[in-house]
């Protein structure tokens, strides 16, 4: 198997153009006791991380809940003011913007939520939902508006017929065309897309990601992409960003992450997948099972934050926080944390306590008629 | 002899809006110490099938047989179905947030399980309480047990239910769902320790999951639901291996492969059937791409397809003609080499 083999050629890789640009930041919530206490826990969402993201290209976010994905997310689009660190959108430096300087901007950077039953109101008829983007952003006629609206929803497959319909009219995937459509309806550059499909069923499931697939194309849009099922991210991205409890523990390319991670939290989040095609293949698969449960990152762990977890963890790791930095041996901008990464063949099961041997005896080469 | 058996079960609701036929002839078996996986998309019936059998379906209207260890669950009384629940057949739900009272400490509520069904005193019911709590792998279960279930982190609870449907040792456990809520890392851990609790106690086991990677991992059998109707039954290896019916080629296809990025995907066209009304051809006809006249006929009964014994597919095609229609993307994606499970 190689990197760039196979389908990979069919996504759009992105430009040079960088669109986005993260820079150490950090959110803290702070927590509080009530109103006599005076400690200063706060909950460490996302503590130092950092990235970039060229125009036209999907960046995968990945990890457990709680690990700060969605927080991320709503930094990156300034829903969230940051604690520190800057992100900086086209050049432009957005942590330091106000509400009304941030007004423009806005239009350019849109999100896609989960649900598509908690994020459209549902006493608005579809038309009216859809043309408010319009009427805030931008001066036109009525006429023009559903004109435009109209445009929109026959863009992602829906009847503009319905145009009046109610949200409870539509089916969960005919909902998430809407939530697309309200988001596409600037033009924006950047749309991130938090759990889109994860509330579909899968057949429809893959008409959504085909539909995103072809709007990325046609609009140059840039995604970044959070979803659990880490084969539905391999599906949609170029690149992979992998969290754990506020951190980025591995970033790369796809095929690079899914061939040859070298965080044995990456390792073990792949290894944990349950897959329907991989079942029946002759192929070994061993399973690392993680023992125990996220820490909390109110207080997490010193050092690496994965190592109560981790199957490879020594002293030092308890003691000092790794970088995130390029390996010996691995492509450009595939970069890890870990004092001691996984090598190529390793067995990760081996070392942690609990392992599995799920499906597969035979020799490697598959037998296909 | 299947431990359970379940022939031409109809379920339809009567509500403000008309009748809804949730399930309109569905029919499995498992046996005893076997996990069944059923498979369906969201309102295919397959929650309310296990729900109608097990009595849980307030308001709904049944016909069919669904036997347990030679007795009919659907003709029973409430009284006999409650010492049915519980003492041979115990159930796990999705959210354990909401299966377990609030207010109880787990250990109680464990312990009142054993009491109601088996007179056990409570101390030495909270003996096994602690007892189970240790196997199903929850750190000093001797603290744990006086623990709320808000205490606990969403897997830990799920172990906590999978603790109280073992509580009184049944022959059946149905899980619905069981680890939808959880992230893959913990889903990984609770479908080993629910496998390995199975080995250890021979209980049998449906799985109902929209999961087909979860149903490869850990079901012997399985039935694919479309519509509140069975599309396809077969063992594990033949429905990822050898699938006849299009609606399991199609969902089959509709995953983006872990293994492989395959390009574009390829969706099943439209939307699910309404069971607003009986559906009197195949409820998936509407979306089949291989449609024939026959098909708007009447549903097709389930026949034996492919060279397995025991694989049925409620479809007018060709019997012999099992596989994906596609070409597999990479050496041995769709038709790997036959192994042991």
């Amino acid at each position: 198997m190689t990197v760039a083999g196979g389908g990979a050629t069919s996504r759009a890789e992105g430009t040079d153009e960088l669109l986005l640009d993260v820079d150490d930041v950090v959110k803290h919530f702070p927590v509080s006791g009530g109103a006599l206490d005076r400690s200063h826990a706060a909950v460490k969402a996302v503590d130092g991380v950092s990235f970039s993201l060229r125009a036209g290209e999907t960046l995968g976010l990945v990890g457990e809940s709680g690990c700060g994905k969605s927080t991320l997310a709503r930094l990156v689009t300034a829903l969230h003011p940051v604690t520190s660190g800057h992100v900086r959108f086209k050049g432009q430096d957005i942590t330091s913007l106000n509400r009304r300087q941030l007004r423009p901007l806005r239009r350019s950077m849109q999100m896609v939520f989960q649900d598509p039953y908690g994020s459209l109101n549902p006493r608005r008829r579809v038309g009216s939902i859809l043309s408010d983007p319009f009427s805030v952003h931008e001066h036109l006629s009525r006429a023009e508006v559903r004109r435009r609206v109209q445009e929109l929803m026959a863009r992602v497959g829906l009847s503009p017929e319905h145009y009046n319909r109610f949200p409870s009219e539509f089916s969960g995937g005919q909902r998430q065309r809407i939530g697309i459509a309200r988001s596409l309806a600037l033009r924006p550059s950047l749309i991130v897309c938090d759990e889109p499909v994860s509330a579909l069923d899968v057949s429809i499931q893959a008409q959504i990601l085909n539909l995103l697939e072809d709007l990325q194309a046609e609009f140059m849009l840039t995604y970044i992409f959070i979803a659990h099922d880490l084969s539905v991210v391999r599906h949609v991205s170029n690149r992979i960003a992998v969290m754990y409890l506020g951190k980025l523990v591995e970033t790369g390319p796809t095929e690079e992450i899914y061939l040859s991670s070298r965080h044995p939290y990456t390792a073990s989040l792949l290894s944990a997948v349950p897959v329907a095609d991989r079942a029946f293949r002759s192929e070994r698969r061993e399973r690392i099972i993680l023992t125990g449960d996220v820490p909390s990152p109110v207080d997490p762990p010193s050092g690496c934050r994965f190592h109560p977890r981790c199957p490879k963890a020594q002293a030092l790791c308890a003691v000092q926080e790794p970088v995130l930095e390029r390996k010996p041996g691995d492509f450009d901008g595939h970069l890890t944390a870990c004092h001691f990464p996984v090598v190529a063949g390793e067995a990760l099961a081996n070392a942690s306590r609990q392992t599995t041997a799920v499906s597969g005896s035979g020799p490697a080469e598959a037998v296909n008629p | 002899m299947a431990l359970l058996e379940v022939r031409d079960l109809r379920v339809s609701f009567d509500t403000d809006d008309g009748t809804v036929y949730a399930v309109q002839g569905m029919s499995f078996s498992v046996g005893a110490g076997q996990t069944l996986g059923i498979v369906g998309e969201s309102g295919s019936g397959k929650s309310v099938t296990t729900q109608a059998i097990m009595g849980l379906a307030p308001g709904a209207k049944i016909s069919g047989e669904a036997v347990l260890d030679g007795a009919d669950l659907i003709s029973m009384s409430e009284d006999e179905l409650q010492r049915i629940r519980g003492r041979k057949v115990s159930l796990i739900f999705q959210d354990p947030l909401t299966s377990l009272h609030p207010l109880y400490r787990v250990g109680h509520q464990i312990a009142e399980v054993m009491e109601t069904h088996g007179k056990v005193a409570r101390k030495e019911a909270i003996r096994r309480a602690v007892d189970l709590l240790g196997r199903v792998g929850i750190p000093e279960p001797d603290k744990r047990v006086r623990d709320y279930p808000h205490q606990f982190s969403g897997g830990m609870r799920q172990r906590v239910m999978i603790a109280m449907a073992l509580a009184y040792e049944p022959m059946l456990i149905i899980a619905d769902e069981p680890t939808t809520a959880l992230d893959v890392t913990v889903q990984a851990q609770i479908l080993e320790l629910l496998g390995r609790m199975q080995q250890d106690f021979g209980t049998a086991v449906i799985l109902i999951t929209h999961d087909l990677g979860v149903v490869a991992d850990v079901a012997d059998d399985v039935v694919i639901m479309y519509g509140g109707r069975p599309m396809e039954r077969a063992d594990v290896r033949s429905v990822f291996v050898e699938p006849h019916h299009p609606y399991t080629q199609g969902l089959l296809e509709s995953i983006p492969s872990y293994s492989g990025r395959t390009g574009r995907l390829k969706p099943i066209q439209g939307y699910p059937p309404s069971l607003m009304r009986m559906i009197e051809q195949c409820p998936f006809a509407p979306r089949c791409a291989q449609v024939r006249d026959a098909c708007r006929v009447a549903p097709p009964p389930l026949k034996p397809v492919g060279s397995s014994p025991g694989h049925l597919s409620a479809c007018v095609l060709d019997a012999n003609r099992v596989g994906l229609a596609s070409e597999p993307d990479e050496a041995g994606r769709a038709v790997g080499a036959a192994e042991e499970r």
